[in-house]
């Protein structure tokens, strides 16, 4: 059992807050279209034991753009099938020559057993509902495109806050850099916990009380997958929970709307919203790209 | 065994000082042991009989053997994990002369062959071995294994740990049962239909780190269930097996309130460890019932030193190197804690909250003995067992997992620094484990 290898980036909670301003002046400078070749014949592999559209293909992208080699690895079609333990592929990946590894998993933790034991960075691309740092950053990222600073930034977070990795990672980071942020949604998606995840979260109900005033409006999925038995009555959460076009105008008028996605149109937000000029939600994808190549150039590059 | 014990002259433990909570003694005694019995005890130098050998107890206490009442020694099937032989060798180091052993083995113990096998001579057990019986057949929870028969082969109590009897019918069957034999019941207190796929207690931290949490409701709704159940059976016995939440205390002292048999225990990892000691996905810290709150543990330091608490037992539960080196959710429960408990009641209640060395060695001795009846045990009154554990309260000394006499090492303890050692452990009369 060893510390983490330098580079790793498991969580936002453990991040220093250099290390995030660090990174998010890095990832300004990157540029997929002209990108130069940090990571000449550096080994990513990209593990995936959950499926992933956004975070899969923007790693891959960004590791191909600065000249890495990549190799994707899922669950179905390798030896996870038979039965191989997590820290036995993380060996034989090393052991084929993997320079990083980006791990998505559905154990919350998985990443941090990985990097305990393997001498190479472990970049974490979301674990069950413990954190998804990348998405973080790359909100962070999109944020301060839009607005000039964190501090006393009104964040409204609706939804599924629960199964959440991308709120948790979320609220470490912009709480951390003095965002006042409200959780909202039924007890069943924010039990009264949630508060106490990081200082100065509050929680409520109410989606126009955690409107009002917002400059920055999180939506959530309602991740089925995870739901595990809950009975959750989905004509009621969209009647008081849905983002429509009439709910956004409580926010500032110049609020933004985000999600990490996948969205579903209908459920969480209409259409209307989604493709409305406040919703950021595509240029969250976009920035992804030049987020995640400062990621691999933190845990592979020659430095700055 | 028997060609042992013929071998078993006679010793004097000189110079010691005497804890028996039971005897009511706390003070400077003798003792002498002959023939696997206690033989005499006295005021120091006033022993009159003599003795083969000498144990010199300056400075140390002597206790009456310990007992634990909650220990998986995975014999049978499990070999892997532990024997008995090495599983007993650990309770010696640890100062246990016996251990209750826990029926959820491959197969379960539920018949009286069982019973009978895990107490043949060719387990070659160091300790007393004292087999709790499955309670319903396979520990499926569905019906009742025959108690009378278990009995007779030497089965102290009946149990589904691991798989708490939620039905009430069969929970109702099985302490009327109990009540016709004089048998206890113990619970393993969880509603597993609010547990599942939970992996450690429900709080700030179990949120904070994406898993899912056990509510304290789970054990206590099944803590309080069964003590009125306890209430309404005459003459029933209820044992609670690893109390570790406030609530489940509550029902534990109205039910003691209302003179219904409800005994508990408490593990050395609740009284000592929280939740957020898990850390980072640390399977070492992941336990059933699992580490819970600061309030709860705070009720438990409180119950432990009003007497509330019948016990402290360890739940020993050796688990293979890669049954913990894996995700959290997929890890095992369960750790190690035969040899580390003493050392951790020491530390932490007789130093750390101020809990008197009597009061501790009662947790170990009458107080377990009672829970399951063990006549001639947990006190050194003149012809009882020769059993005893003696130790140095003061000793400093620091555990190493590695050097464990268990088959397996998921401890969250190791590395830790202890005050109180045992120095020597004694089984019918004869020294089963001395420290170097």
């Amino acid at each position: 059992m060893n510390k983490p290898a330098r580079g790793s980036l498991l969580s936002i909670e453990h991040l220093e807050d250099k290390e995030i301003l660090g990174l998010l002046k890095l990832a300004r400078r990157m540029n997929p279209l002209r990108a130069r070749p940090l990571l000449r014949n550096k080994r990513v592999v990209l593990l995936f034991y959950e499926a992933s559209t956004r975070t899969r293909s923007s790693f891959e992208i960004a590791a191909k753009s600065l000249g890495a080699i990549t190799t994707l690895v899922q669950s179905s079609g390798s030896s996870i099938e038979k039965g191989e333990s997590l820290l036995d592929t993380g060996y034989t990946l090393r052991a084929v020559g993997a320079d990083a590894i980006v791990i998505r998993h559905p154990a919350a933790g998985a990443p941090h057993l990985m990097a305990k034991h393997l001498d190479i960075p472990v970049i974490n691309a979301g674990d069950g509902m413990h954190e998804h740092p990348s998405q973080a950053l790359l909100d962070a990222f999109t944020i301060l495109k839009h607005k000039k600073a964190f501090k006393g930034l009104q964040v409204a977070i609706i939804g599924d806050i629960y199964h959440s990795r991308v709120t948790r990672s979320n609220c470490h980071l912009l709480a951390r850099f003095g965002a006042k942020i409200t959780l909202c949604g039924p007890p069943e998606f924010v039990p009264d916990v949630a508060a106490t995840l990081a200082p100065g979260l509050r929680v409520t109900r109410h989606v126009e009380e955690a409107l009002r005033g917002a400059d920055v409006i999180m939506l959530l999925r309602l991740q089925k997958e995870r739901l595990a038995g809950q009975k959750i009555r989905l004509q009621d959460y969209i009647s008081r929970y849905q983002m429509t076009a009439a709910r956004l105008k409580l926010a500032r008028r110049d609020a933004i709307v985000m999600h990490p996605g996948p969205i579903i149109r209908g459920l969480e937000l209409t259409a209307e919203v989604a493709d409305s000029p406040q919703s950021k939600i595509i240029d969250e994808v976009h920035n992804g790209v030049p987020t995640r190549m400062a990621i691999l150039v933190r845990a592979l590059g020659k430095a700055k | 065994m028997a060609n042992d014990k013929s071998k078993v002259g006679s010793l004097l433990i000189k110079g010691g000082h005497v804890i028996d909570p039971a005897a009511k003694i706390n003070a400077p005694m003798d003792v002498l042991l002959r023939d696997g019995r206690v033989a005499e005890i006295a005021l120091p130098n006033k022993v009159r009989g003599s003795a083969d050998e000498k144990f010199d107890a300056r400075g140390l206490i002597v206790a009456p053997g310990f007992i634990d009442l909650h220990v998986h020694l995975r014999e049978p099937g499990q070999s892997y994990k532990e024997t008995i032989a090495s599983g007993t060798a650990a309770a010696a180091a640890g100062g246990f002369t016996s251990v209750c052993t826990m029926p959820n083995t491959a197969p379960v113990v539920d018949t009286d062959e069982w019973v009978a096998w895990l107490r043949h001579p060719e387990r070659a057990a160091v300790v007393n071995v004292f087999p709790i019986a499955a309670a319903t057949r396979n520990s499926r929870g569905a019906s009742l294994t025959d108690f009378a028969a278990l009995q007779r082969a030497g089965a102290v109590a009946v149990t589904d740990d691991g798989k708490p009897i939620l039905d009430d019918e069969i929970m109702r069957a099985a302490l009327r049962l109990g009540a016709e034999l004089n048998l206890p019941v113990v619970q393993h207190a969880e509603d597993t239909r609010l547990t599942e796929s939970c992996s450690m207690h429900e709080g700030p931290t179990s949120f904070r780190l994406g898993l899912r949490g056990m509510s304290a409701a789970a054990e206590a709704n099944v803590v309080d269930r069964d003590v009125t159940l306890a209430q309404q059976i005459r003459e029933s016995r209820l044992h609670v097996a690893h109390l570790s939440t406030s609530d489940a205390l509550k029902a534990v002292r109205r039910g003691k309130r209302s003179k219904a048999r409800v005994t508990c225990e408490v593990t050395p990892h609740h009284f000592t460890l929280l939740d957020e000691d898990v850390g980072e996905y640390n399977t070492n810290f992941k336990m059933n019932p699992p580490l819970r709150s600061a309030t709860d543990r705070e009720a438990i330091l409180v119950a432990l030193a009003d007497g509330t608490v019948d016990a402290i037992a360890t739940d020993h539960a050796p688990h293979a190197t890669h049954e913990k080196q894996v995700e959290f959710e997929r890890a095992a429960f369960g750790i190690t804690g035969l040899e580390t408990a003493l050392a951790l009641a020491i530390t932490k209640l007789h130093r750390g909250h101020k809990i008197p060395l009597t009061r501790i060695v009662e947790l170990f001795t009458a107080g377990p003995a009672r829970v399951f009846d063990l006549r001639g045990r947990g006190s050194l009154a003149r012809g009882n067992f020769a059993d005893v554990t003696i130790f140095d309260p003061k000793k400093r000394w620091t555990f190493e997992a590695a050097k464990s006499r268990s088959l397996s090492h998921n401890t969250p303890f190791d590395g830790w620094q202890f005050t109180g050692k045992v120095v020597a452990t004694i089984v019918g009369g004869k020294i089963v484990f001395r420290a170097d």
